[in-house]
């Protein structure tokens, strides 16, 4: 999986989650509350969206990787790419 | 005690057929019946009510996922309701608004569909809904209300069993009167068709309908009755003091007349025929009425087969013979039992007959049950009469709790 599948992939879940939001114009390098209407919930399922669609498990500690979809990209694809490698 | 006269000013409705005020009664003069077959989770097939408005009226797609069909119900209502009202909503302190919703129960639709999501992933509560705290305490309905609508005053909910509708509508007369709040919203909600448990619960008590044609599985009064059809609704009201209406020139469509709730103390589930009559006749001289004085008497009656029985005889030890004006009817036959909605939905139903003069029937009467035949009641078909002046409105729920209430016609 390369970032960009990654930023795909985190997006389809935001699209889900905040079904009134335009979604066609995220920047990267933004944070994602300072550009959509989402709250410490939302983050919520985008952890638990992660967990039940990919088996990918975000602990506590680690949810401030979620702020923007570059951080996102950074942290969760190699968590993709490690779970792929393990079959 | 402050004893203000309080009065209703705006209607709300989501019923099984119909999301107005009047749709629903051209459905009930008309003989159109809202139930319909549904799946229901392990059961498979079952008559239920379903209300079919749209939520995104006035609800955003976020708030829909993230809230409760029982909050959305509660926010289509009170939106209609104020909108309804022709209150300026804006200029009314948003701390002066109190939100009072019955519901026989809340949270079983989520705690259901939780455990029904973690079965897929072998019971693992990893997988347990961040949610489902929110949705599940009992104020959620009048909560979601309170946030959609930016209202800061009390805003919970009254858990009466299948009373609570008039409940809610009480508890906002009495704290109108206490100075609680300017403006209440509320009434009754129920979302009880999206958990299977209540129709199991139903159908384990010997108290399921079933029927052929969902449309007539709910038939009180009829001999062949067999039990409930499981329904959500919603209807809620906004009441005023009648200072505070006239001074802005609403419209009337009743004042709250008087009530009564009391319990029964006797059994989980059986009705006490000689406590419904108490809670009747208590509610008539709360109103400052005699029985001959209501003309109409819109009946709890379910459908099943002792309760029907016991709420007639009921109704004959208050009414007897004596009281040619009184006409009864049953709003459960077209709709099901919409649990916590049915006291409010059902008044609604019947208040337009202030202005028609008419009193909509009971339907799907095939062959009347002799111990159901009161005097009065009104079979089938609408009936034209010549006075309503007041209607009596009687809800009943488990665990024995009763409520009366009574409006009357809006008399400057």
């Amino acid at each position: 999986m390369t970032k960009d599948d990654c930023k795909k992939l985190v997006l389809a879940i935001i699209a889900d989650i905040a079904p009134d939001e335009d979604l066609s114009n995220v920047k990267p390098e933004v944070r994602l509350r300072d550009q959509l209407q989402l709250d410490s919930m939302d983050f919520l399922d985008i952890v638990m969206e992660l967990r039940k669609r990919n088996g990918i498990e975000v602990p506590e500690a680690d949810y401030g990787h979620l702020a923007s979809l570059d951080s996102c990209a950074d942290y969760l694809t190699p968590k993709f790419n490690a779970l792929a490698a393990k079959g | 005690m402050n004893q203000a006269r309080v009065v209703i000013t705006g209607v709300g409705l989501t019923a099984p057929n119909g999301n107005s005020l009047q749709e629903f009664r051209r459905n009930l003069l008309t003989g159109v019946a809202g139930v319909e077959t549904i799946e229901v989770r392990y059961m498979g097939p079952q008559p239920a009510g379903v209300c079919h408005f749209d939520p995104l009226k006035y609800q955003k797609k976020k708030e829909l996922r993230v809230g409760t069909r029982a909050g959305s119900i509660s926010i289509y209502c009170a939106r209609e309701a104020v909108s309804d009202s022709g209150i300026n909503f804006a200029a009314v302190p948003t701390d002066r608004i109190g939100i009072y919703i019955g519901c026989t129960e809340h949270g079983n639709v989520e705690t259901e569909n939780e455990i029904y999501a973690i079965s897929k992933f072998k019971y693992d509560t990893r997988f347990w809904s961040h949610y489902h705290n929110p949705r599940t305490v009992a104020n959620n309905p009048a909560g979601e209300v309170s946030l959609h609508m930016g209202i800061t005053g009390p805003a919970y909910t009254i858990g009466a069993a299948c009373a609570a509708g008039n409940l809610g509508l009480i508890h906002a007369a009495q704290m109108l009167r206490l100075g609680e709040v300017d403006l209440a919203i509320c009434g009754g909600i129920s979302e009880s068709i999206h958990t299977f448990g209540i129709f199991a619960g139903f159908k384990s008590q010997g108290a399921l309908a079933s029927h052929e044609d969902p449309k007539k599985a709910s038939r009180p009064f009829d001999k062949a009755r067999n039990g409930i059809v499981v329904s959500e609704g919603g209807c809620l009201y906004t009441l005023e003091r009648l200072d505070d209406a006239t001074a802005r020139g609403a419209r009337i469509y009743g004042e709250i007349g008087g009530y009564c709730v009391n319990s029964d103390a006797s059994d989980y589930v059986l009705p006490n025929p000689t406590r419904q009559a108490e809670c009747v006749r208590r509610a008539i001289a709360h109103a400052g009425l005699q029985a001959s004085g209501i003309h109409i008497v819109n009946t709890h009656a379910t459908a099943t087969p002792q309760g029907d029985i016991q709420e007639c005889e009921a109704i004959r030890a208050v009414f007897g013979e004596g009281c040619p004006d009184t006409w009864i009817n049953n709003t459960k036959s077209f709709i099901g039992h919409c649990m916590g909605a049915a006291g409010a939905l059902e008044l609604a139903g019947n208040l337009p007959s202030f202005d028609d003069l008419v009193v909509h029937p009971t339907i799907n009467v095939d062959n009347l049950d002799p111990q159901c035949a009161l005097p009065g009641l009104v079979l089938n078909v609408p009936r034209k009469v010549g006075k309503v002046d007041t209607i009596l409105n009687n809800s009943f729920g488990m665990l024995g709790i009763n409520s009366t209430l009574i409006v009357k016609r809006f008399l400057a």
